[in-house]
């Protein structure tokens, strides 16, 4: 056991060969990005204490990332709001892509925001309007104050036949570069979005890149056919759709999506086959049944 | 993409286990970074993989995302993959996105090698 190798050591990009233009497109080192719409919740930005002092009176401090990441809690715990059924979300745990049952996908969502557009005020619109650029039918309801790490938003996704499918979503991270949602059991999904903006190509010529990237399986057999069947399509529609808005309203004359799908894992995980128990679309119906009944009898 | 701030040293303990030293900030800008690390530590006799996270300096989403990635990656390979060194703070951060319940998290490289859970 204590017999060890010498060391292969592996280290950054331009070492094991990057192209030119992807090393061109590296900001200098040092570089600190502007602060994000609310640096005094979400803490200074990645490179800020590089750019403060000595290394170990950052590590003094804590870490960097620290303001960034929600706390841990077990169970998401949620209150009422305005013009959202909220139901399906208090009481749940939160699921990654460990926890999911389909195959695993890495779905990219890009659009060029070109160079008068920092990512800081791309993110920084995005977070503080996010719930206007959902295409219409769909309701995003979170904090008044935008998407700060810890929120719990509740949602209200338009599934067809005037039934609402009534879930929610955790703010995972953010900061002034990117923020990160996941999505409680009995979302479609088990996993997480993560929206961002950052500059790419050379220097003289950078532009921005705004992007969402969902690392996610679905979440138990049912929604498993559901995305085979027209689910993937519709959710490349709905982010597509999400990004285009974003792009008017950071002025682009012409915002084009690029996406891009990659199965990462083929592989279904059966032993989360159960997961079906919590499934939000099955207990929303159930949920507008009873509520339209209900109403009838009064 | 930013320019990854980090190395990774791989070492070899016996037969089948790898050990992977990561040093400095585990963002997305580091997946070539970490994918080679995995292919030097995966020499096809490789059971076992263990990540040290003792001089992990910063970590985004981005960076819990490459390590689902890594994850798959060690699964259809059929390796085992735990981890060692985390700080409180970011033993949390597995615990939270629940990749503690893939990733064993051990408090240190003696009881990772041997497998004992605190």
């Amino acid at each position: 056991m204590t017999e060890t190798a010498g060391p292969d050591r592996v280290r950054s990009a331009e070492q094991i060969g990057l192209s030119a233009r992807e090393a061109a497109a590296m900001p200098p080192p040092h570089q600190a990005p502007a602060a994000g719409p609310d640096p005094a919740r979400n803490g200074p930005p990645r490179n800020a204490a590089k750019a403060a002092g000595p290394r170990d009176a950052a590590k003094a401090a804590g870490p960097r990332d620290a303001a960034s990441w929600a706390k841990k809690i077990d169970r998401l715990e949620v209150n009422s709001r305005d013009g959202v059924r909220g139901t399906n979300v208090a009481g749940r745990r939160l699921t990654g892509p460990v926890q999911g049952f389909g195959k695993m996908w890495q779905k990219t969502y890009r659009m060029k925001a070109g160079s008068r557009i920092e990512p800081e005020r791309a993110i920084a619109t995005w977070r503080e309007h996010f719930p206007e650029f959902w295409p219409k039918g769909n309701r995003f309801a979170g904090a008044l104050t935008g998407i700060n790490p810890g929120d719990v938003a509740l949602l209200d996704l338009a599934i067809g036949g005037g039934v609402k499918l009534s879930t929610g979503v955790f703010v995972l991270y953010a900061d002034a570069e990117s923020f990160t949602l996941m999505t409680p059991q009995g979302h479609m999904f088990a996993g997480w979005i993560t929206f961002s903006a950052e500059r790419e190509g050379p220097q003289d010529g950078a532009e921005t890149i705004v992007q969402a990237l969902v690392l996610m399986r679905a979440n138990d057999p049912l929604y498993e056919v559901a995305m085979t069947f027209g689910g993937h399509r519709k959710e490349d529609k709905f982010w597509a759709a999400t990004l285009t808005a974003l792009g008017e309203r950071l002025g682009l004359p012409d915002p084009k999506v690029e996406t891009k799908s990659v199965c990462v894992d083929t592989k279904r995980q059966w032993r989360h086959a159960n997961n079906i128990w919590q499934n939000s679309m099955i207990r929303s119906v159930m949920q507008t049944l009873t509520f339209r009944r209900n109403k009838q009898a009064t | 993409m930013s320019a990854p701030a980090i190395t990774m040293d791989v070492r070899r303990i016996g037969d089948g286990v790898a050990v992977v030293d990561i040093k400095g900030e585990v963002t997305a800008a580091c997946e070539p970074v970490l994918m080679s690390a995995y292919e030097a530590a995966s020499d096809g006799r490789t059971s076992r993989l263990v990540l040290n996270f003792a001089g992990l300096e910063y970590m985004n989403s981005g960076g819990i995302g490459m390590l689902v990635t890594l994850l798959v990656r060690a699964n259809r390979q059929r390796q085992q993959l735990s981890a060692y060194g985390l700080s409180e703070h970011y033993r949390e951060i597995f615990e939270l996105t629940r990749l503690d319940e893939a990733i064993t998290i051990y408090d240190s490289e003696e009881s990772a090698l041997n497998g004992v859970v605190r």
